[in-house]
């Protein structure tokens, strides 16, 4: 396999170093960019995201990106807020978002016991085989920081119990999504990255 | 890992893999003196260190505007702990918590009793300009939650560093009335203290510091223990 030419969508605010690091530690190194041309040419694309929904789709429709995302044709993957701006919509400042994959992110029932946001290492359970899952054991811990989810839908490969189970990782198509922060879930999260980059470009 | 000047920890770098290695779930480093020397905590190993940790990491120490915390994330922190500088200008965690949400947003509180009732200190990086913040903790916790902490850090100074347990009392005071992620700190010395505090002060995370530098405690001996006591731990 030749190298990936990654690059990390430049959504302002996010973590990006966190990821570049976790990526440099599987020797990959990753361009940062907002220049829809660049973003194009890159062999796998990944959109991260802290922060708030509203706020960054304003970042993406400023820099044009809110169209360009729905028609790449190369392995996308949002982190977090990332994934949830794959969806139609986010309950969070009542957000449009890019609308490639059908469904709204909710904001997290808080109860007794069960803060808002959801922070902590929580484990995988995989309800479909899918690329980005595979290698996982069943017990896999991922790490979680969050205070909205998409509820379990068609795109879900894998579900995480916090009252509710939600969607900790999703796919269609060619967009992939997680929840979790892989450059944060040590050795699970360095997998589900390997398993993204090994997956095939179109 | 807290830092002060007059205790040398070992190198940070090796420590944080160490930890890493070990199995710790998240690792927060601490400049406690850069409040009280007027001074945000310092970039240079912030930068370094960052590239280590395949887990989350929190950064504390001075920071007092947006600006800071902005630096501070870029160069790769899961989030930002502010304690001094909230009870000095409180509208800074409005502040950060609009600006990149209340999930980085980690209000760090340093707590002491008095005739029953427990109250905040600030700029406890340094005994000599220690003093008292003018708040109850309870009020402090409700208000810094109020403007959007994601996360609050209680360190309970009269146990902290005595190695005598986790102040259950307190800590449950401020569970009954936190309604995000609380993390135990201040006075782990065995494993029991760790099984104790998640049992019965019902805390999301304990924190500790000494024990570990040291080495008294291993962090696999310490899950497995809490493992056995049927608290769910990452393996």
């Amino acid at each position: 396999m030749s190298a990936p030419d990654v690059v990390i969508i430049a959504s302002g605010g996010a973590n990006i170093a966190s990821l570049k690091f976790a990526l440099a530690r599987l020797n990959v190194s990753a361009a940062v960019s907002a220049d829809a041309a660049r973003i194009r040419a890159a062999s796998h694309v990944i959109l991260p995201g802290v922060g708030a929904a509203a706020d960054a789709m304003t970042r993406l429709r400023r820099a044009g990106l809110d169209a360009l995302i729905p028609t790449l044709r190369q392995p996308v993957l949002g982190i977090c807020l990332g994934m949830q701006l794959l969806f139609d919509a986010s309950a969070e400042g009542g957000a449009v978002c890019l609308g490639i994959i059908p469904g709204r992110a909710e904001r997290i029932a808080e109860a007794p016991g069960r803060p808002v946001p959801h922070t902590g290492w929580n484990t995988l359970e995989i309800t479909r085989p899918a690329p980005l899952l595979a290698g996982l054991t069943p017990d896999a811990y991922a790490y979680f920081v969050h205070s909205y989810a998409l509820p379990v839908g068609p795109a879900t490969t894998a579900t995480t119990r916090y009252g509710e189970p939600f969607s900790a990782c999703v796919q269609q198509r060619n967009f992939f999504g997680a929840q979790f922060h892989p450059a944060r879930s040590a050795a699970v999260g360095a997998q589900v990255l390997r398993n993204f980059l090994g997956a095939p470009c179109d | 890992m807290r830092f002060r000047d007059h205790r040398v920890v070992g190198d940070i770098l090796e420590l944080a893999a160490r930890y890493r290695d070990e199995g710790a779930d998240e690792l927060v480093f601490y400049d406690i003196s850069a409040s009280p020397d007027g001074r945000s905590v310092e970039r240079s190993w912030v930068d370094r260190v960052a590239r280590l940790p395949d887990i989350p990491f929190c950064v504390a120490g001075g920071i007092a505007s947006v600006a800071q915390a902005e630096a501070v994330l870029a160069a790769g922190a899961e989030k930002i702990s502010v304690n001094s500088p909230a009870l000095s200008n409180p509208d800074l965690i409005d502040a950060l918590s609009e600006r990149f949400g209340a999930q980085c947003v980690v209000v760090g509180i340093d707590s002491h009793t008095v005739n029953g009732d427990y109250f905040v200190k600030q700029f406890t990086g340094d005994a000599a300009r220690t003093r008292d913040a003018g708040r109850r903790t309870l009020d402090w916790v409700v208000e810094a939650v109020r403007r959007g902490a994601g996360e609050i850090v209680l360190n309970c100074m009269a146990s902290d560093g005595v190695r005598q347990g986790y102040d259950i009392a307190q800590l449950s005071a401020v569970r009954g009335i936190c309604r995000v992620p609380l993390v135990a700190s201040g006075g782990a010395g065995a494993p029991p203290h760790f099984v104790e505090v998640f049992r019965d002060a019902r805390v999301d995370a304990a924190l500790a510091a000494s024990v570990f530098h040291s080495g008294e405690i291993a962090i696999p001996d310490l899950k497995r223990a809490l493992r056995a006591a049927n608290i769910e731990v990452r393996p």
